[in-house]
Parts: C-alpha cells; structure tokens; sequence
C-alpha cells in the first residue's frame, strides 16, 4: 500500500482562509449565513471556518450539525447499518443561507441525503457546498461552490482528512492499494 | 456496527455491548422526536406488526409512534377484536400474518415465553413487547438509556427496586440489565411477592422498605398487578400502601439526589403516592420520552442491516 501525503497543516490553513473570503465575498457578507458540517471530519472544519469568518467579520455565527445516515439511499443494502451522529441544528433555517461544509466530496450521495435532512428542518433562501477535498467521481448532480483543493483519484484510491481536533494532526492523504 | 440476531426477545440473551449499541443509537434517535417533522425516511416501505393480546397504552403507542416516525408503516392488532375472539391459535395467527410479508412483528402476550414461540415460526425479527411475567426488554432499555441520560452512568449504582417482583415482567428485565452493566440491585416486596430464587438473578433481597430507600442512587417502583393474582397476596390496598408504598414520610430517608421511575400504569396512593410520582425525583414522563427512542434504535438496528 502505499501513502501519498497531499497537502499539510499550512495549506488547510490557507485553503479555509481562502474559503472563508470566498464566502463573504459571494454572499456580499455574513448577513442570515448559518454553517452546518456533516459529522464527523465537516463539524470541525466548520468550527474552524466559523472562527476564521467571525474573526475577519466581526459578526457571530450560528454553527450546527447535520449527519445524514437517516436519510442515505443505501439503507438496507449493506449488512451493517451506520451508526448514528449528531445533527444539531441550532436555529431556524427559514429564509437563511446555508453552506454545508464536508471534508471529502466524491459520489455526492451524502451531500444529497443532507440536503434532505435540511429541507425536513425549514425552508433555506439557498444552500451553498464547501469542501476542502473535491475526489471526482460524482454519482449525483452535485457540483461545491467552494473547493480546498482538487484532487484527482481513482475509485481504488482512499483520501483521508486528518485533523488536529480528532486524529492529532491536520494531513490529507491518498492511500492507494 | 450491527446486531447480529434476528430478534429482541430477552434482555438474559443480550451482551452489554449489545445494550450500550442500542442505549447509544438511542440516544441519537431522542433528537428526532423533538423536530418540527418528527419523522425520518429510513424505513420507508417496511411494514411493522403491532400484535397485542393484552391491554396496553404506553406500550403500544410507543412501538407505534416509534414505527410511523421511522416512516414504516403500523398496523395495531389488540386481541379482543381481532380472530382471537373466535379461536385462531398463535399459531395460525403467525402465520396468516406472515403470508402479507411484514418486516418486523411486535407481541405482547399474557403467556411466558410466547414472542419466543413466535420467532420460532415466522422469518421477520420479532420483538417482545412484554411476556406474562417473563420479561419486558424495551421497558428495561428506555430505563437504562433514562439513568444514563440524568445520572451519567449505569456502572456503580445502586438501584432499589421495590413491589410486585413476583409479577414482574420489568423487575426481571431491569435485574437483568442494570447487572449486565455494572449496577448493584436491591430488592424489596411483601414475602407473597418475592419470587423464590430470586438471588440468583444477581440481585440481593433486602427486607425493610427504609433499609432499601436509604441506600439507593435510583428507586424503582413496580405497579401492584392486582390482574395477574389468583388468590389475594395482602389484605388490603391500604395496608400495602402503608408499608410498600412509596410516600413523603418513607422518602425521607431516602438520598437527597434519588431519582424514581414507575414503569406505568401507576396506581395513585397504592405504590406511590401523588406528591412523590408528581415530584421532582420523579422520572416517570422522561421514561415515556426515552420509550419512544429506544424503539425506533430497535426497529433501525434489527431493519436497517442488509437483508440475508
């Protein structure tokens, strides 16, 4: 098997920084913005995308959770079911602009359950992706509007986000068989 | 992660790591009741039985909610009106039942040992909705998921359970439980309403009422179940309130942060009196709450794996 190390501590750094403008920058500001990460890798990139917008803004921004398992299209198919994660959402979505925030973008099958979960919850102006890694090989017609980084693979391939909050440091990685 | 068994049958057959898979799924499904949509598509297109030979409110309504917020679909059958009246075996009932294909079948039965017969004959999970005075495994598990989400632990406690053990369908699942993970149990009835043997359950039989208030972190009272006795155990209601019954006076001695559960229905002024099961030790409403969520992580965990 072997590893390739793609990008570092610094450059998620940067690419949330980068993000983080973006985002204010579409939405001319943080005005009815709410930020939701899909457990478990999104919520702390969440919290750290929230921190990097509060501090360049100086607004206070609601940060929840939406973990998707509930509504996933693979239910019943495979033998073990997924455990359940923590959605909270912490104020009322109507008329609010959410982005979604994942670590991984692939098939999109999660972002669509997601989308679901939202939908249950209120009626949002707009939701808007955000992803630091985007793998290819969409199934869905799902496409971020804010990317990390590209990053080619093949369908063997493995792409793990490591983070500080959970696994001690911040890596992305390829893992090929 | 997943539970590798057909059925919900007895809290004896489950592991602790089976327990704490469910308490823990559970725990995750309490948010959903609190939605402005309570309901999730997970079990879309499942069909789930409820088959009731006994009367049952809190019960049945909780499988129920616990199957429509899963978005199954819930069919109630209560024995008085259904082909029971005129006969049909358990047996044939299974059966005829299985031959419409539903995915889960939930049984509540007056006889010990029946949702174990029932498992025996048909393909679909069966859960035990409560046995005779077998056992009532989703009662234990809503009191185990309702311990840990107030006191933080089951592991170390100690839990006084008081009444009608002899009876007790709940008393034999909760002994079962709370010893699998770690709890100490105290148990405490009139001598007509201890079982014999009970000791070997794990549990130890203390004989005075105060002894069993005095040293508990969690009391549980169990109704007095006047239906299932053939000849009288005590000579009046009265008297069984004054010494069993859990009031003002005996709470007394009781710790200053106990907390009380009564698996319902309770009897006002028999086993425990208004201002105790009103009070704030009382955690009678938030048992009914966690019900609901343990049985949607039971329909999740014995519907949501793939199908053999």
């Amino acid at each position: 098997m072997s590893i390739k190390n793609i990008i570092d501590a610094k450059a998620i750094e940067r690419a949330l920084t980068r993000i983080a403008h973006e985002i204010i920058e579409k939405n001319k500001g943080l005005e009815d913005i709410v930020i939701l990460g899909i457990p478990t890798r999104g919520v702390h990139i969440a919290k750290r995308l929230r921190d990097i917008l509060e501090a360049t803004e100086g607004v206070h921004l609601p940060v929840g959770s939406v973990d998707a398992t509930l509504y996933r299209d693979d239910i019943g198919m495979k033998q073990d079911q997924p455990m359940l994660k923590e959605t909270d959402i912490p104020v009322s979505i109507d008329n609010k602009k959410i982005i979604i925030i994942d670590d991984v973008l692939f098939t999109g099958r999660t972002i669509r359950a997601a989308m679901n979960v939202i939908m249950d919850f209120g009626r949002p102006a707009n939701i808007q992706l955000a992803v630091l890694i985007d793998r290819g090989h969409r199934e869905l017609p799902i496409r971020p509007d804010y990317v990390g980084k590209n990053v080619p693979t093949s369908m063997q391939e493995k792409v793990k986000v490591r983070l500080k909050e959970i696994d001690g440091a911040d890596e992305v990685v390829v893992e090929a068989e | 992660m997943r539970l590798k068994r057909k059925d919900i049958l007895t809290i004896e057959d489950l592991t602790r790591d089976e327990i704490e898979l469910i308490l823990s799924t559970a725990g995750s499904f309490r948010e959903v009741s609190e939605r402005e949509i309570k309901k999730v598509p997970t079990l879309r297109g499942r069909t789930i039985i409820n088959l009731f030979y006994e009367a049952s409110t809190r019960t049945r309504t909780s499988f129920e909610i616990a199957a429509k917020r899963m978005s199954a679909d819930a069919i109630n059958i209560s024995a008085s009106s259904s082909s029971v009246v005129k006969g049909e075996t358990l047996k044939d009932t299974a059966k005829n039942l299985e031959a419409m294909n539903p995915d889960c079948i939930v049984l509540r039965h007056p006889s010990s040992g029946a949702p174990d017969m029932l498992a025996r004959f048909v393909k679909c999970p069966v859960i035990n909705a409560g046995d005779g005075s077998h056992e009532h495994p989703s009662q234990a598990l809503l009191d185990l998921l309702t311990i840990k989400e107030k006191l933080g632990r089951i592991d170390g406690l100690k839990i006084t359970i008081v009444g009608d053990i002899a009876h007790s369908r709940v008393a034999r699942s909760n002994i079962y439980g709370f010893t699998k993970l770690g709890a100490k149990v105290n148990v405490v009835a009139a001598p007509t309403m201890m079982p014999m043997g009970i000791e070997e359950m794990g549990c130890t039989i203390i004989n005075r009422v105060e002894d069993a208030i005095s040293v508990a972190d969690v009391i549980m009272i169990l109704r007095v179940q006047l239906e299932r006795h053939k000849v009288p155990l005590f000579p009046s209601l009265r008297e069984y309130s004054r010494l069993f019954g859990l009031d003002k006076e005996k709470m007394e001695r009781a710790k200053k942060d106990v907390v009380i559960l009564h698996p319902g229905p309770i009897n006002r002024g028999v086993e425990i009196s208004p201002e105790i099961a009103d009070g704030p030790y009382s955690l009678i409403l938030d048992q009914v709450k966690n019900g609901v969520a343990v049985r949607m992580a039971l329909f999740y965990l014995l519907l949501g794996g793939g199908r053999e």
